[in-house]
């Protein structure tokens, strides 16, 4: 080869290297780029919603569905509000006008007093923020509760009850006394209520988003598992009672809510179910948690929250589904907790 | 030397296709998981949008179970209004609407129909089945299509008012030259109701024809808007629809003082309502057909939808 021809072919060729090498870094970095972006929702607290939106564009054609790895919709047409799916801004201007007042009733009896600051501290950073919210801390040591700062338009209400000696048996009159307290106080204090466990730490953004006339929670750790595996009663002798082959999900007792009147008739029925239970000697067995499950069951939530709501890392992980945490279980021991 | 040149190309090629391979294979995993139990595992749609971004379901075949639905609702003893307007040469709808709802249109319920029409001789009897009532409400006519087609939020307003709010708990207000085909259930039934219009959900927000001249009380801006609703299918319950129809007949006066009328008459009234009201629920196209066009593969079933006519004939 001359070369003249020898410059010409190692020109082509040198070319050609840039433009292999040049494709190269590019897919290298766009997929670095990508795995990044997918866990870039980390579990450490986001005060700001991670997406900046400009008017969000809605097609509906294919491949608009923001969420193709989860069910978006029960078969009830009740959305499962994961991550994602839903655009904060939309939400906000549709109940801000609303001047909505929303009560969280949480239980710290006895020794489950030492959750409230965490819960409380976390609540004032990512619930409901902007809105107007009452914590209603039922107790037996109202000297325990803590003063926490608390942004404009929100207070705590200490409501004093009184203990039992058996973990179970708080637990399960949880019901009783919210029921009992909708007629008193929540009826005309505030729209809509939470029901959630104190052992609990706010992570990430909880808002309007979760609001709904009655709303459950999926139970994280039987997400992905089949619905014979579900805890449910099994004995029918219990109003807990729900046959196998039936139910939708399992859900969690520690996070449900919805319109107060809602809420009332929730733990109304489900007080009264263990009532009943009780005269007839029998325990459902995940006790206030089998009865929701029933009660849902029977009248379907007209909202469903993903295990987002309600995670628990040391068991649980983090699996690719879970964009963001938003509530984390805080480690406790239990057998040191409870019936102290 | 060419066959070095080509070796070494050859040998790149081949290093990126494996990374590209490994690329794709992780891109897959990391939204890989085990399908979440449902009792109807075919109830998910991945072709089509089923939510919007404010949480308002969209309603198509596959997302949701009818069973369920109806043991939920059945319960209720609800009573369901259906409104359509038969006006002038419309009359000849009627029978065929009426006959084809008896058979799809929510089917174990109580159900009232409302026809209002300018010539009560004209509504033929159709045999009900039992719980459902036909009343005819007279009305007045107009000599123009558009003015008949605008009075029409008015007079669902005034009629919720005087008697709607009593009868029913549901309202859907429905065009008349339009057939039931398919099943029409309690999946419809929320708190407002809009239905996306079968001409537009593939297209671009920006050619939708929102009335777009500021001086219109009905206009929309670039930019704006979500989804471009049909007029001839909206509802919820009976306070929400009225509270709708009386936004949207306040719009239709203040046009008219200012001497102008909206492009797609009281469509695009309802369409700028319902950007500042959204709907709770969405109906996909499947409850709002046009036969003229072809049947995309995503639209599953057509359950409502336009009767082909020649529309110029009948519009004076």
């Amino acid at each position: 080869m001359n070369s003249k021809t020898k410059d010409c072919l190692s020109k082509t060729y040198r070319d050609w290297l840039w433009v292999i090498l040049v494709l190269a870094a590019f897919l290298g970095g766009y997929s670095t780029y990508f795995i990044l972006e997918h866990h870039s929702s980390s579990p450490e607290p986001a005060t700001q919603s991670v997406q900046h939106h400009e008017k969000p564009k809605i097609e509906l054609q294919t491949a608009s569905q923001r969420r193709i790895d989860v069910p978006l919709l029960t078969p009830w047409l009740a959305p499962i509000v994961w991550d994602g799916t839903f655009d904060e801004d939309i939400l906000n201007e549709q109940f801000q006008g609303r001047n909505i007042t929303i009560g969280v009733t949480i239980f710290a009896i006895k020794k489950y007093v030492i959750f409230l600051k965490l819960f409380l501290e976390t609540a004032e950073k990512h619930f409901m923020v902007g809105y107007k919210v009452n914590y209603y801390v039922f107790t037996d040591r109202p000297n325990d509760v803590p003063k926490i700062p608390l942004q404009e338009g929100r207070k705590i209400i200490t409501l004093v009850v009184q203990n039992y000696s058996r973990w179970q048996d708080i637990s399960m009159h949880r019901m009783e006394m919210i029921s009992n307290y909708c007629h008193q106080l929540f009826f005309k204090d505030v729209d809509y209520l939470v029901c959630l466990d104190v052992d609990m730490k706010f992570n990430d953004h909880v808002g309007v988003e979760m609001l709904s006339d009655l709303v459950g929670t999926l139970h994280p750790g039987f997400y992905g598992a089949s619905r014979e595996t579900f805890t449910y009663e099994r004995r029918p002798k219990s109003q807990a009672y729900i046959p196998r082959g039936k139910g939708d999900y399992y859900y969690m007792g520690g996070f449900f809510g919805g319109k107060v009147q809602q809420v009332y008739k929730l733990t109304k029925a489900c007080h009264e179910a263990m009532l009943i239970d009780k005269s007839n000697r029998i325990e459902a067995v995940w006790h206030d948690e089998s009865h929701l499950n029933k009660y849902l069951f029977l009248h379907k939530p007209t909202k469903v929250l993903p295990p987002e709501y309600m995670w628990d890392k040391q068991l649980l992980g983090w699996p690719a589904f879970l964009r963001k945490m938003r509530m984390l279980a805080v480690p406790k021991n239990h057998a040191k907790i409870r019936n102290k | 030397m060419r066959w070095r040149s080509m070796l070494l190309a050859a040998i790149t090629l081949t290093l990126l296709s494996i990374f590209l391979v490994i690329w794709m294979l992780t891109w897959n995993w990391s939204v890989h998981y085990l399908p979440y139990y449902l009792p109807c595992p075919e109830a998910l749609r991945k072709d089509v949008l089923t939510l919007t971004p404010w949480l308002a379901p969209i309603v198509s075949e596959g997302t949701f179970n009818s069973e369920l639905l109806n043991n939920a609702y059945r319960p209720l003893n609800l009573t369901i209004g259906v409104t359509a307007f038969a006006v002038g040469k419309y009359t000849r709808f009627v029978r065929r609407f009426l006959e084809s709802a008896e058979e799809f249109f929510m089917q174990g319920f109580q159900v009232n129909y409302y026809i209002f029409t300018d010539d009560p001789e004209a509504i033929p009897h159709v045999p009900l089945r039992p719980g459902r009532n036909l009343s005819v409400i007279p009305i007045q006519g107009f000599s123009h299509w558009e003015e008949i087609s605008m009075r029409r939020m008015e007079s669902i307003n005034k009629f919720i008012a005087s008697r709607g709010h009593r009868e029913v708990d549901y309202l859907y207000c429905l065009d008349i030259d339009m057939v039931f085909w398919n099943p029409w259930g309690a999946e419809t039934l929320g708190d407002l109701v809009a239905a996306i219009h079968p001409g537009y959900f593939t297209v671009p927000r920006w050619q939708f024809p929102y009335e777009r001249r500021p001086l219109s009380t009905a206009f929309v801006a670039d930019g704006e808007g979500d989804f471009y609703y049909g007029g001839a299918v909206f509802g919820g319950r009976v306070e929400r629809v009225y509270e709708f129809t009386g936004g949207c007949h306040m719009a239709i006066l203040a046009d008219k003082a200012n001497g102008i009328m909206a492009a797609w008459q009281e469509e695009s009234h309802l369409n700028r309502r319902f950007i500042s009201h959204k709907p709770s629920k969405v109906l996909s196209p499947e409850y709002l057909w046009d036969d003229r066009k072809p049947q995309p593969p995503s639209l599953k079933l057509i359950r409502f939808s336009t009767l082909d006519k020649d529309s110029m004939n009948l519009k004076n």
